[in-house]
């Protein structure tokens, strides 16, 4: 009764890991998670709901959003899939490793000359000189080009079998655990790790940062500042370099300090700080052009924010207010702008906006005076991104180990050779035959290649 | 002489070399076909010593970098890379009827590239995501694997020819086959050439219906015509076994560009993976072949279901290397946001 029920029992865990160990649910798998990948492309991932009900109307929103496709590739489903892969190349792998595992590790691996004299692909010729000669002439010549051999006498002759290549057999097993070691280093990053930003002015400093995507504050256990921030651009208007020199803070002592660009990060306490994105900042100083409409006359003048301004001509004051990233005319975005108040000599203050873009927007206004932006040194934040993620050395070991193992089992294979000499009289008859357990055509011609070398060796 | 007019003359000279490949071909003359060898050769050493001399001249212009920096250098250097794992696979099949399959594609891309409105041939400079010396790697790794997948998908494509309606019945393929492809031309009409969907149809059906006339046309072939025609591919088997050898040297160089561009993202955003509609298709791709090795090495597929795949591989290495700019809320790589 036990012994059944456990047997029975052995049966359905058997059942379970044959399932496991199926190339089939493999490709399965694979062409699942190709197909599925594809959806998380057209929908745009990580929106704002308010994006997403307006593209997708109400009930597809709740559908997609309970099938989890908006952040698709962190949805339930999509890491049961490849957990699921996981557990199929780790089940896959014992299995098969168990079949070829005396192959691999044999001391003395076995060899069946009856195997080789079936291959079809043997070359034979008859060679002058008996056995003991031949043995010192071939032996040189196959050391030289099989690591491991040994040479087997029998009673008219003797038999060399050679071989190489035999931990190659291990390479598909490399290529399998990188990936599990990849997914484990991704695990390791999802769980230990964050992303996050944080945007610096020229002299500003932060001790937290934003996380992502929900912008979370998170304290970084030190304080960072952004000593200087230079972007320069090509004529076409292109950005070519954004530098910020940086500044890492303990107890306001400065304990590290280097000057970042893209591509090259500062690495602190396991924490690394990227040149990510940049903004404009408002300007602290600018220059303003005056343009009376009694004389035509232009006059210019330095201006800084909240400090009244003479207009010449007697025609009243202007101070510049404030800056704004979005400026709105009558309904419409026109982009970055100062607004300023003007204040005649005897009149109530009037607003003025200055977009950026446009420089001769005031004249609309049809005022005594035109007030213009002729010049300004812009200032610009620094946006850093701001992440640590202590898996990132277990991805590239999986990368290392993948590339290596790809290698290993595309272009390496265990090749197994046979020389068997049979004398009678002075003369003897000579097989050379081999194997491999990839790229059988290339074994072939360089079987071949051998054997004629063989054959045409010069007497010692 | 600039690496822009030599560029010119190449796209000409690989047109030529397709040309007299499938010349040599359609009317048996191997004379043709070795000219065309040689042909390929001068486009492929006339198409390095382009993409040399694009990169001396961006050092004379002071915005010195590797010539692969933009959509009509990784076109020039995917001409490139096809010419010469064709000209290998050539001297290793000892067959020159693959190049009526292969070198068309390499003109094409360079007469893509050259035509397309849209696509500057002018040397830029680097914004500053792309100076790294990974963008490098990664741009050479992806196009070799991109190059080898085209490689092989030519010769799926004979496969395809040359087993006919005959070998291995897969009924279910039948039905889908139409529909396939006109999808698969649909998409690829609106990517590379229309610019709106009705455009993409117009192109497509056309298309489509002229592959099935030529289909038919075949089918109808009087018997010695055929035999003519695809007696002079490789044998099936070596055909399968060619294409699955270019395949395995396309994925391994597909797995080396997804890495390289792994580590290159993490040094630029510190992040070495971010399911960008980019990297996602190339992982798409990189699953196809995966289950193409899969099945081959351990269902026992052969012959006409793993061309069908290095078909269905290939169309997704177009869709990763053109299709993902149609895709929404695409941030490209390299744009450097606000
Ligand atoms: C993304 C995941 C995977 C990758 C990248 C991968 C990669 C590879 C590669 C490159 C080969 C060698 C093919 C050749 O020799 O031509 C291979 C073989 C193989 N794979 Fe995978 N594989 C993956 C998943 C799996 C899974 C989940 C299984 C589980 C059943 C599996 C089972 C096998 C087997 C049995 C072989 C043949 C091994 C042998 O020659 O003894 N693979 N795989």
């Amino acid at each position: 009764m036990n012994t059944k029920q456990s047997s029975d029992n052995a049966s359905a865990i058997d059942q379970i890991w044959k399932s496991f160990a199926s190339v089939k649910l493999t490709i399965g798998l694979l062409l699942t998670l190709a197909a599925t990948s594809i959806v998380g492309t057209l929908i745009p991932q990580n929106e704002a709901p308010g994006a997403y009900l307006q593209s997708f109307g109400e009930t597809l929103y709740r559908v997609f959003s309970l099938l989890g496709l908006f952040d698709m590739y962190h949805s339930w489903w999509f890491r049961a899939l490849i957990l699921l892969l996981v557990v199929n190349i780790i089940v896959c792998s014992i299995d098969r490793l168990q079949a070829t595992w005396k192959i691999i590790f044999a001391r003395n691996p076995r060899f069946n000359i009856a195997r080789y004299r079936q291959l079809k692909n043997k070359t034979e010729f008859n060679q002058d000189g008996a056995a003991a000669h031949l043995k010192e002439l071939y032996l040189p010549v196959i050391s030289r080009r099989f690591r491991f051999h040994r040479t087997e006498d029998n009673d008219n002759g003797f038999a060399i079998y050679a071989e190489k290549g035999r931990l190659t057999r291990l390479g598909v097993y490399v290529v399998h655990l990188s990936v599990v070691i990849l997914l484990i280093g991704g695990l390791i990053g999802s769980i230990f790790g964050f992303e996050g930003y944080v945007n610096l002015g020229p002299g500003d400093s932060a001790h937290t940062i934003q996380l992502r995507p929900d912008n979370q504050i998170l304290p970084l256990g030190f304080e960072v500042r952004c000593d200087d921030f230079i972007v320069e651009f090509y004529d076409s208007g292109a950005p070519k370099e954004f530098r910020s020199s940086l500044s890492i803070l303990k107890q306001g002592k400065v304990v590290a300090q280097k000057d970042i660009i893209v591509n090259d990060p500062l690495h602190f306490e396991g924490i690394s700080f990227f040149q990510a994105s940049y903004g404009q900042l408002s300007p602290t100083e600018m220059i303003l052009n005056f343009t009376s409409q009694a004389t035509g006359m232009i006059y210019s003048q330095t201006a800084a924010i909240g400090q009244p301004v003479v207009i010449p001509e007697d025609l009243g004051t202007f101070t510049l207010k404030k800056f704004t990233r979005q400026a709105n005319f009558k309904g419409h975005n026109i982009g970055e702008a100062f607004v300023g108040e003007l204040t005649p000599p005897n009149g109530q203050p009037i607003e003025v906006t200055l977009p950026l873009k446009f420089p001769s927007f005031d004249k609309m206004r049809k005022g005594q005076i035109i007030v213009a932006i002729a010049d300004f040194v812009p200032r610009y934040y620094t946006g850093l991104q701001v992440s640590r993620d202590p898996g990132v050395w277990v991805v590239y070991t999986g990368f290392i180990l993948m590339i290596i193992g790809i290698y290993i089992t595309f272009f390496m294979s265990h090749q197994q050779l046979c020389v068997e000499v049979t004398t009678e009289g002075p003369k003897s008859q000579v097989m050379v035959a081999g194997t491999s357990n990839k790229n059988k055509m290339g074994m072939q011609k360089r079987v071949a290649q051998l054997a004629h070398r063989l054959e045409n060796l010069p007497p010692p | 002489m600039n690496s822009s007019l030599i560029l010119s003359i190449i796209t000409f000279v690989y047109g030529l070399a397709g040309f007299l490949y499938i010349f040599a071909w359609i009317f048996k003359k191997p004379a043709a076909a070795k000219i065309a060898s040689w042909v390929a050769i001068v486009g492929l050493m006339g198409n390095t010593a382009g993409i040399i001399l694009r990169w001396v001249e961006s050092y004379r212009m002071g915005i010195g970098h590797a010539p692969f920096s933009n959509l009509y250098e990784s076109l020039v250097f995917f001409a490139w890379t096809i010419a010469l794992i064709y000209l290998v696979v050539e001297r290793k099949a000892g067959n020159r009827t693959i190049g009526a399959f292969t070198m068309p594609i390499a003109f094409l891309a360079m007469a893509y590239a050259s035509l397309k409105t849209g696509i500057s041939s002018d040397i830029q400079p680097l914004i500053p995501a792309l100076k790294s010396n990974w963008l490098i790697a990664h741009v050479i790794t992806c196009f070799i694997g991109y190059a080898a997948f085209a490689t092989s998908f030519g010769i799926g494509a004979m496969y395809l020819m040359r087993q006919g309606r005959e070998a291995e019945a897969v009924t279910w393929l039948d039905i889908a086959k139409p529909l396939t492809l006109f999808i698969f031309v649909l998409l690829f009409s609106r990517v590379l050439l229309a610019g709106n969907w009705a455009m993409a149809i117009i192109i497509a059906l056309p298309l489509c219906v002229l592959f099935y006339i030529g289909v038919l046309l075949v089918r109808r072939m009087p018997a010695d015509v055929k035999n003519r025609l695809l007696g002079v591919f490789p044998e099936a088997a070596i055909l399968d076994e060619l294409g699955y050898q270019v395949t395995l040297f396309g994925f391994l160089f597909l797995s080396i560009g997804i890495i390289s561009g792994a580590v290159w993202a993490n040094s630029a955003w510190g992040r070495y993976w971010g399911w960008d509609p980019k990297e996602t298709w190339s992982l798409i791709t990189w699953f196809i072949y995966a289950t193409l090795l899969h099945a081959r090495l351990m269902r026992g597929w052969r012959g006409r279901r793993i061309a069908y795949l290095s078909l269905v591989g290939f169309a997704a290495v177009l869709f990763t290397y053109f299709g993902v700019n149609l895709l929404p809320g695409l941030h490209s790589y390299g744009a450097f946001s606000q």
